[in-house]
């Protein structure tokens, strides 16, 4: 009985291990981040790079909604003074209103501000983008499979189509994509932007840091939360030893 | 043991009118419990208090969310990142669904090794089956509320189950929505519910305690207490070791909810719902997977969602369906190892409902339900007729203090309905 | 109690006692400390979130308001009174004896320049929004505000002067970014 429950088991377990190994999709990169790990926190120059990166290139078309300009300050911000955050802000055009005479009217963005949008809603974006729609980008690394290797993958991942692949119109060839055709056209290149601390903008490093830098959008109370991980887990295994204790002791007089 | 209790005044004169302190008194220290258990009967206490968990984090989550399909899946994100520890609210909460049903399913299983269901915990065991229906409905509608894609696509699928009953099937769903679609009628009315259902779990956790109490907990060796040497109070010894359990139990909780908060998540729901795009791969969260193995696992629409519910409300007949006398597997040979392969086949179900149903996946889905079923309806009524038990302990205390030494014939401990 | 066996040994009650109970004590004492913890994030979360306390400033532009005018603005939720003060109502706040109020402030401390008074239009008694915003609403004996709840007075600088509100209205904190406009909070 048990040899036969074995094999039967055996069995299973290795058609199960079989059929798993069927579904492989493209390989994620291998990048390495600062965020990694339970100890990992984000680099603030790195971010500071990365929000670079997406005001000059990424938020021509993709939104940060979830965002506020206040974001950006604090201690989970990217490392901005609030004067920076102020002037960050105020360099947005926020739509307001109404006024007393009844009319919107343009102001400079204030702290309080979510991130100006590029577009005023969904169907604007895809009049102006050839049909496609531009995702919002502020839990774009959360929303996908892979998480930032996989966003880091699309945004390096730009080909010539191998000859006899048909492209669509209007279509890229990307290795990271599913399907492997992508609306977007490359975002980033050697020198995109000119970065500020001097960096060399390489496409590497700029993909890396804007991912870094929309890690951190998708979550930015990610440094607390691994902070207070830390320590609570402590507290618990220092509390678990001692209830352990207490129990072996109280239990040493049962037989 | 009374006595120390009421040496309080205040406590003397409120138990006189009220008497909660004599209950306590009688349910925690007096409560006679078999000096046997094992870790596995922590997964009880474990469950209640999972329980808890779930009612506090979730009252404060709803101080913040928004019942509002235009603005549900903002308020989730804004709880995230701008309320204060908003983050950790609901990651233990999230996670916690997670935890919770491990726990549950833990505690199923150990059921279904020792026994715990037969006479005389029938309906002990019947209103853990009613728990457990709860909680997969609270689960479920807790999952609509932060109104991502998996949320609305779950909710479509799971609630288009209904259109499969003949006749009224149809009028059934639009019933359930509000509307033609899933839509801000089914949020509101799912976040009501959500809401209420946890307290109705509340009322039938006591009676579920209120049967356990009436005669108290089985224990590894399937027999019963049969005299004071064989039991402890429940106090200190059952709530200490609960307590270490606990422990341990919050170590893994915690390490999912603070390093690992997204990894028993499906990514897709933190993209907003879109009532137009249905997400390429779509599956339920990892506690509904066997069930969702079963019902794609039958090519008939009708019999793929009755087995489904049938695999749950199967557990109701258990009691019955179990011939043997003996409760605990450790003296039935060959029903220990049905009962691991049982375990085996719903983990493949597991797995099974995380693939798409193409090539090898079907057959596997198909031969695990068939299992499933097999093991509760055919094999066992009749390995309990024709297996022969090993020899039981005359008594608890003999079997502690000796490994199980004086032994006595099969069966003989168990009392007649 | 007659079917519980009671464990025998020494370890229970006996020589071991001091060292079980502050084992015991310390485990409690952890327990404590862990449940205590646990429970302040919760009642923090009640507390305005991060993008609530970021919505702190309110800029007025003062040019449009005559003297004599009174205008209501929001600041954080909450109306805000603005009383372009005539001549007359200046001098009448800057006379009263000010050991005489129940609060006692001159008006100089509660204006930054005399023809503009700011405070914040919450009666000081249990929150309601006193009249006087409107050239025809009754302004009370004071000639400031005054609450329809509770019959408190104000003044015209907004000193509490009868009923039963225990302060005067408070004065936001705010600035004048130009000769027209301010800039509260």
């Amino acid at each position: 009985m048990r040899k036969l429950v074995l094999a039967v088991a055996g069995a299973a377990a290795l058609g199960l291990g079989a059929a798993w190994a069927q579904e492989a999709s493209q390989p994620l990169p291998d990048e390495h981040w600062s965020f990694d790990g339970i100890f990992g926190t984000y680099d603030r120059a790195e971010l500071q790079r990365g929000f670079q990166v997406y005001t000059q290139v990424c938020a021509a078309c993709h939104a940060l909604e979830h965002l506020l300009y206040a974001d950006l300050g604090g201690p989970n911000g990217l490392g901005y003074s609030e004067a920076e955050v102020k002037a960050i802000a105020a360099q947005a055009q926020v739509t307001d209103g109404p006024n007393d005479q009844g009319e919107m009217f343009q102001r400079p963005g204030r702290p309080s501000d979510p991130f100006a949008r590029p577009f005023a809603n969904d169907k604007a974006a895809r009049a102006a983008n050839n049909g496609a729609l531009p995702p919002d980008l502020s839990l774009i690394v959360k929303a996908r499979e892979g998480g930032p290797q996989y966003v880091y993958g699309v945004l390096t991942g730009y080909r010539e189509p191998p000859p006899g692949v048909k492209m669509g119109q209007g279509m890229n060839y990307n290795l990271q994509f599913p399907g492997h055709q992508i609306a977007m056209p490359q975002p980033l290149r050697d020198d995109s932007v000119t970065y500020a601390d001097g960096t060399k903008a390489t496409l590497q490093q700029e993909a890396h840091d804007v991912v870094a830098f929309l890690t951190w959008a998708s979550e930015p109370t990610m440094e607390p939360r691994k902070r207070t991980g830390v320590k609570v887990f402590l507290f618990l295994l220092v509390a678990t030893v001692c209830a352990y204790v207490v129990k072996r002791r109280i239990w040493a007089s049962v037989h | 043991m009374a006595a120390p209790v009421k040496q309080n005044k205040l406590i003397r004169w409120i138990d006189h009118r009220l008497p909660v302190f004599t209950l306590m008194e009688h349910e925690l220290n007096e409560y006679p419990t078999p000096k046997n258990l094992n870790y596995w009967w922590n997964f009880g206490s474990l469950a209640g208090i999972m329980l808890v968990i779930m009612i506090f984090t979730g009252v404060f989550l709803a101080m913040a969310y928004t019942p509002q399909k235009d603005l549900a899946f903002d308020s989730v994100e804004r709880i995230m990142r701008e309320v204060n520890y908003g983050w950790l609210m609901r990651y233990i909460h999230m996670n916690g669904a997670s935890f919770f049903f491990i726990v549950t399913y833990i505690h199923i299983f150990r059921g279904l090794y020792y026994g715990s269901y037969k006479t005389p915990r029938e309906l002990l065991w019947m209103l853990g089956v009613v728990i457990l229906l709860l909680m997969m409905a609270t689960a479920f509608m807790g999952y609509v509320l932060p109104w991502g894609q998996m949320s609305y696509w779950g909710a479509t699928v799971i609630t288009n189950l209904f259109s499969a009953v003949p006749v009224v099937g149809n009028a059934i769903v639009t019933w359930l929505w509000g509307g033609f679609v899933v839509d801000n009628p089914t949020l509101n009315r799912f976040f009501a519910l959500h809401y209420l259902l946890p307290f109705v779990i509340v009322g039938v956790v006591m009676l579920h305690l209120a049967a356990l109490h009436q005669h108290g907990s089985n224990n590894p060796l399937g027999i019963d207490r049969k005299g004071p040497q064989d039991s402890i109070p429940f106090h200190p010894y059952y709530t200490i070791k609960d307590l270490f359990g606990l422990g341990v139990f919050l170590l893994f909780y915690a390490a999912f909810v603070f390093f690992w908060p997204n990894l028993l998540g499906d990514p897709a729901n933190y993209i907003p719902a879109n009532p137009l795009q249905t997400p390429p791969e779509i599956v339920p969260e990892w506690y509904f997977l066997p069930f969702y193995a079963i019902l794609r696992s039958v090519p008939n629409k009708l019999l793929g969602v009755v087995m489904m519910f049938g695999s749950i409300f199967i557990l109701f007949l258990l009691p019955w369906l179990d011939t043997s006398r003996v409760r605990s597997a450790t003296f039935r040979p060959i029903y220990k190892w049905f009962f691991f392969v049982l375990i085996v086949d719903c983990v493949a179900l597991g797995i099974v409902g995380a693939h798409r149903p193409e090539g090898i996946w079907v057959v596997i889905g198909r031969i695990a339900t068939a299992y499933y079923y097999f093991h509760f309806l055919l094999m066992m009524p009749f390995v309990g007729w024709f297996e022969r038990p090993r020899p039981l302990p005359t008594s608890i205390s003999s079997a502690v203090l000796k490994g199980g030494g004086r032994l006595a014939g099969a069966g003989a401990t168990m009392e007649k309905p | 109690m007659a079917d519980i066996a009671h464990p025998a040994g020494g370890s229970v009650h006996g020589t071991e006692t001091s060292r079980r109970d502050f084992l015991t004590l310390t485990a409690a004492a952890l327990g404590g400390i862990g449940a205590a913890s646990a429970i302040w994030p919760f009642l923090d979360s009640m507390n305005p979130a991060k993008d609530t306390l970021a919505l702190s400033s309110t800029e007025v532009d003062l040019a449009p308001v005559q003297k004599g005018q009174r205008l209501t603005v929001v600041w954080r939720g909450k109306p805000v009174f603005i009383d372009h003060r005539p001549d007359e109502e200046i001098k009448k706040a800057q006379e009263v004896d000010v050991s005489s109020l129940r609060d006692p402030q001159p008006d100089s401390e509660r204006v930054k320049k005399p023809e503009w008074l700011v405070v914040v239009g919450v009666c000081t008694h249990l929150g309601c929004i006193p009249l006087g915003q409107k050239a025809t609403d009754d302004r009370g004996q004071f000639g400031g505000w005054f609450c329809p709840c509770h019959g408190s007075m104000y003044d015209t600088s907004g000193r509490i002067r009868q009923g039963p509100a225990p302060q005067n209205l408070a004065v936001p904190p705010y600035e004048f970014t130009s000769d027209t406009t301010i800039k509260i909070g």
